[in-house]
């Protein structure tokens, strides 16, 4: 039976099934107090989306507070934290939105359906900015790379960033593929997405003048996620297992490639008041926060909604998250116009109601009222949990710990290191991943994959283009999390700036355990805390973010992941540097300075090692270092320049010889640490022989420790008289995914 | 002279395609799927992408577009009409070409830098190639695999109407290991591979695909 606002008026103690819906007994008790009765089912089922943890963050506003009393003084930031993503002026009249957001239980229960709406939703965030969304990227976490679950969603998941990115006709640009066992049964799928718009063509999610009528587009609404925000997002998945499919979403990229360029055309004309994407929470989002960012008042006929399931009920229809659906406010000049746009493009589009000036959300079913409520009451005015925090007991007793690994140092012990870490499958050859993700679309692809950041021109005939970097340091964020967060920014800023690009603004998905979990919360406040005063140490204004809690199965938490993403601008794609040298005779320097920095490391991973200290992140060097590499580029002083990251000099050597097949003689001292350190702040540089003074100013003037390490040339990675034939170094580093996954 | 690039509702690579014939010294002019219009140009391209979809089969639907009829009657009456990866699809959809393209033989969306022996130059749109020739191209597709019957494949092979084929390890599981076939009369060609994204060593691995879009210019001057 339809359940009213005038029936709720008289029963208002008629027991309701809050909890099965995810809302704890206070937070129902608030929302009967709001209301000043009883919700009815269709009130209930938007509070419990709206207010759980996935979309209202009441487990993290308290902390994610530090980004705004923390936050730079800039002009760059357009739309800051609050709108569906950041955005910043990256010059001439360009403005650059880009935003990371998780998929992580969907992509567990539904790989391929998981991921493929990730990356839908994300864009969709990226599209109601108003830009044309220009690339995406996807930092992905699993269990080890050889167990049987990591099997079963790897390729799923793969194929579903693929499927749906390269249907939407967007270059996939980098990105990460991490293994450990804590993301068993907790695989991490973020996915980000970068868009270009003019500055005077920004659009926000604000439902104002009163008669603009409220206009659902796109696919129709049928029976799928529903309530997966609160069932899905928000709960610990238990021992019974993977029995929740229902509610992950299915996704139809042909649909919404259609809904980015009608939606484009209907910007193109300016035929928008206010714009909002259907995603986590669907209608009950859409209405409520387009509502909250006008005056409040809103009437919306939910009969009208078309429907791909007639039996939908009405709570159904508010929490459905079908994909591919986009909420416009719409001037009533502009709606003959609007619909025609649609129909060019074949997309369904209804007029579901209008803008009132009263300062309620009004949703009627069939003209009984069902829905009465003040709109910011369910979009923004959710609860707010300061959790309590405790520092885990393992912190100190890790730290402790001496770290205890091989040290290579005759010629066969480098020989072996070096081929065991190529072929290790977090730092081996990923093109069994990126070779099923379309990188050429669009014609714009500077950078991708295995680049050290992915690059797009988003100007032809000024060549202005923008690089992005997606990093997190899991195995550091365990050791220290303040630490970690910043040591994850410096290194996303790093890998922007090593192509010459400089980086310009901040964006971040916080992938975290349970926050009912003191120690998990600890780590989570740690976390921000360090980027937060990262980015203010770093003059970089943080755009927005994404946090996803809950990733644990059972007691066992995942590391603490936070996945930082940075976006920079280069004024001239051609005079990037690229990462890897393609001839003979250039001299090979390394900037930065190397510590015996095990801890935390790949190699020490290799080894069952997991304590010790992580590095203390020195931002001001990192600074120095970047001024260093975008002047560098500017005077065109390198050949090649690459991040040292996980697997240190090894790694990045490896990538280096590996890119064009020229190989290195490299000599180092100290070699039992050199090979395999993983301190931050360190960049290789490869130089014509005749810049060495211009390089040797620079460094001097940034204070950058500098040091020669060789020469390139010939068909061997030769490290201190170790030989690597750089075809049985290929082998190692180019089997092992083919290996594992067919 | 105007080089048509149809968009059909899911066609992604049609704004790299008009990039191509711009570089090439041409103009473009961009066709909508749903008019039977070709506003007077002198050759068109069907460009990649998953027109509708890929519903049904790849390119099943497009071939019954309003501007197909048009661009049909054209290329019979001799027009050069060229279908990159999902154009080639459409065109074999449509019968303006021999065979059909199937699943890659590994069954993955497959996108790679593709090298590529140009194999017939006399046609509309490889003119500016030697027989011989090795190039490299993206490759980038999941539907890539071109199958025939023996006698197609017999004919194809006798008259010469491979205009590419891919060397070194089948990267699809084609048959002949052939990246682009072409009709009888040489002015149309459907190529999988993806010339359009290798127009300059910048956003490309190199700039080895511009001949496809210098080519037809020549043709269009004789």
């Amino acid at each position: 039976m339809l359940d009213t606002v005038a029936i709720a008026q008289n029963n208002s103690d008629a027991a309701q099934p809050f909890a099965e819906l995810g809302l704890k007994p206070d937070e129902y008790a608030r929302i009967k107090e709001i209301l000043g009765r009883r919700p009815t089912s269709s009130e209930l089922a938007m509070y419990s989306v709206m207010w759980s943890e996935h979309c209202s963050y009441k487990s993290s506003k308290v902390h994610l507070k530090q980004f705004g009393d923390k936050a730079v003084k800039t002009d760059a930031l357009l739309v800051g934290i609050g709108e569906n993503a950041g955005v910043v002026d990256v010059g001439q009249g360009y403005a650059v939105t880009f935003k990371i957001e998780s998929h992580n239980h969907p992509s567990f229960i539904e790989p391929y359906q998981g991921a493929a709406t990730g990356v839908g939703g994300i864009v969709r965030d990226i599209l109601t900015m108003g830009a044309r969304p220009i690339a995406v990227m996807d930092p992905l976490r699993f269990g080890p790379a050889d167990a049987a679950d990591t099997r079963r969603v790897l390729p799923g998941i793969i194929a579903g960033v693929g499927g749906y990115g390269n249907c939407l006709g967007l270059p996939n640009i980098g990105g990460e593929v991490v293994f450990d066992e804590t993301y068993i049964g907790n695989p991490l799928v973020n996915a980000l997405c970068v868009g270009v718009m003019k500055h005077s063509d920004i659009k926000l999610a604000k439902a104002a003048g009163a008669g603009n009528l409220v206009v659902l587009y796109g696919a129709k609404t049928g029976g799928d996620g529903i309530g997966g925000v609160s069932v899905l997002a928000s709960e610990t998945f238990d021992s019974t297992g993977p029995a929740k499919r229902p509610a992950v979403q299915v996704g139809d990229p042909f649909v919404e490639k259609v809904l980015i360029e009608c939606s484009l055309e209907i910007f193109a004309e300016d035929l928008v008041v206010g714009i909002q994407d259907l995603g986590g929470a669907g209608l009950s989002c859409a209405t409520s926060e387009l509502a909250s960012g006008g005056s409040g008042g809103m009437k919306v006929e939910l009969d009208r909604v078309p429907l791909r399931d007639a039996t939908l009920s009405p709570e159904e229809i508010l929490m459905s998250e079908s994909q591919e659906r986009m909420c416009a406010i719409v001037e009533p000049k502009h709606i003959e116009r609007f619909l025609e746009i649609c129909k060019k493009w074949d997309v369904t589009v209804t007029v579901i109601g209008e803008v009132t000036d009263g300062e309620r959300l009004e949703i009627t079913w069939h003209g009984d009222l069902i829905v009465d409520v003040p709109p910011r009451t369910v979009a923004h005015d959710g609860p707010v949990y300061n959790r309590p925090l405790a520092k885990p007991e393992y912190v100190d007793r890790v730290n402790a710990e001496q770290v205890i690994v091989p040290r290579p140092s005759t010629a066969d012990e480098i020989k072996s290191t070096v081929l065991k870490l190529a072929a290790t499958p977090n730092l081996a050859d990923k093109s069994w991943v990126t070779s099923q993700y379309d990188r050429y679309v669009q014609g714009n692809t500077i950078q991708s994959q295995p680049d050290d950041s992915g690059m797009v021109r988003i100007d032809e005939k000024t060549h202005l283009g923008v690089a992005i970097a997606t990093d997190a340091n899991a195995n550091w964020s365990y050791l220290n999390p303040y630490e970690g967060a910043k040591l994850a920014l410096a290194e996303a800023a790093r890998n922007i700036a090593t192509a010459g690009a400089k980086p310009l603004a901040v964006t971040n998905c916080l992938n975290f355990g349970s926050p009912e979990d003191p120690g998990v919360m600890w780590q989570f406040a740690e976390s921000v805390r360090g980027l937060a005063d990262g980015c203010l140490e770093m003059g970089l204004p943080v755009t927005g973010g994404n946090v996803s809690f809950y990733n644990q199965t059972g007691a066992v938490a995942i590391l603490p992941t936070p996945v930082i993403g940075v976006l920079g601008v280069i004024d001239d794609v051609r005079t990037r540097t690229p990462m890897s040298f393609d001839r003979a005779g250039l001299e090979l320097y390394l900037l930065g300075e190397t510590a015996d920095d095990v801890a935390g490391s790949e190699w020490a991973y290799m080894h069952g090692q997991r304590g010790g200290c992580a590095p203390v992140a020195d931002l001001q060097r990192e600074m120095r270092l970047i001024e260093l590499l975008v002047a560098g580029r500017t005077s065109q002083i390198f050949t090649a320049a690459h991040d040292l990251s996980q697997g240190g000099l090894s790694a990045s050597l490896t990538e280096m010889v590996l890119r064009h097949n020229v190989g290195a003689d490299i000599t180092i001292a100290n070699v039992e640490v050199a090979l395999i350190s993983e301190s931050p702040g360190r960049v290789i540089v490869a130089i014509d022989p005749a810049k060495s003074e211009q390089l040797m100013a620079l460094a001097k003037k940034q204070e950058i420790a500098i040091m020669k390490i060789g020469t390139t040339g010939g068909n061997n990675l030769v490290i201190n008289g170790a030989i690597i034939p750089l075809n049985e170094l290929r082998s190692a580093h180019t089997e092992t995914f083919p290996k594992l996954f067919g | 002279m105007k080089v048509g690039v149809v968009t059909f509702p899911g066609t992604l690579d049609d704004r790299d395609a008009a990039r191509a014939v711009t570089h090439a010294g041409t103009t473009a002019i961009s066709l909508w799927h749903n008019d039977a219009d070709l506003k007077g140009v002198d050759a068109v391209i069907l460009p990649g992408g998953f027109s509708y979809g890929d519903y049904l089969r790849c390119g099943a639907i497009s071939r019954f577009a309003p501007v197909m009829e048009k661009i049909i009657d054209a290329a019979n009456g001799g027009m050069p009409l060229l279908g990159i990866c999902n154009g080639f699809q459409v065109l074999c959809e449509a019968h303006l070409l021999p065979g059909a393209l199937t699943r890659n033989h590994e069954l993955h969306f497959l996108c790679g830098d593709q090298k590529l022996e140009i194999t017939n130059n006399q046609t509309a749109w490889t003119s500016s190639y030697s027989v011989g020739q090795e190039i490299v191209i993206p490759l980038k597709n999941g539907e890539g695999s071109f199958q025939c019957d023996d006698a197609t494949l017999a004919a194809l092979e006798g008259e010469g109407r491979i205009i590419a084929r891919y060397v070194g390890e089948n990267p699809n599981g084609s048959r002949n290991k052939i990246a682009g076939i072409t009709n009888t009369r040489g002015n149309v060609v459907g190529l999988m591979p993806h010339p359009e994204h290798a127009i300059d060593t910048l956003t490309g691995p190199t700039a080895d695909g511009l001949g496809f879009f210098t080519s037809v210019l020549k043709a269009l001057v004789k």
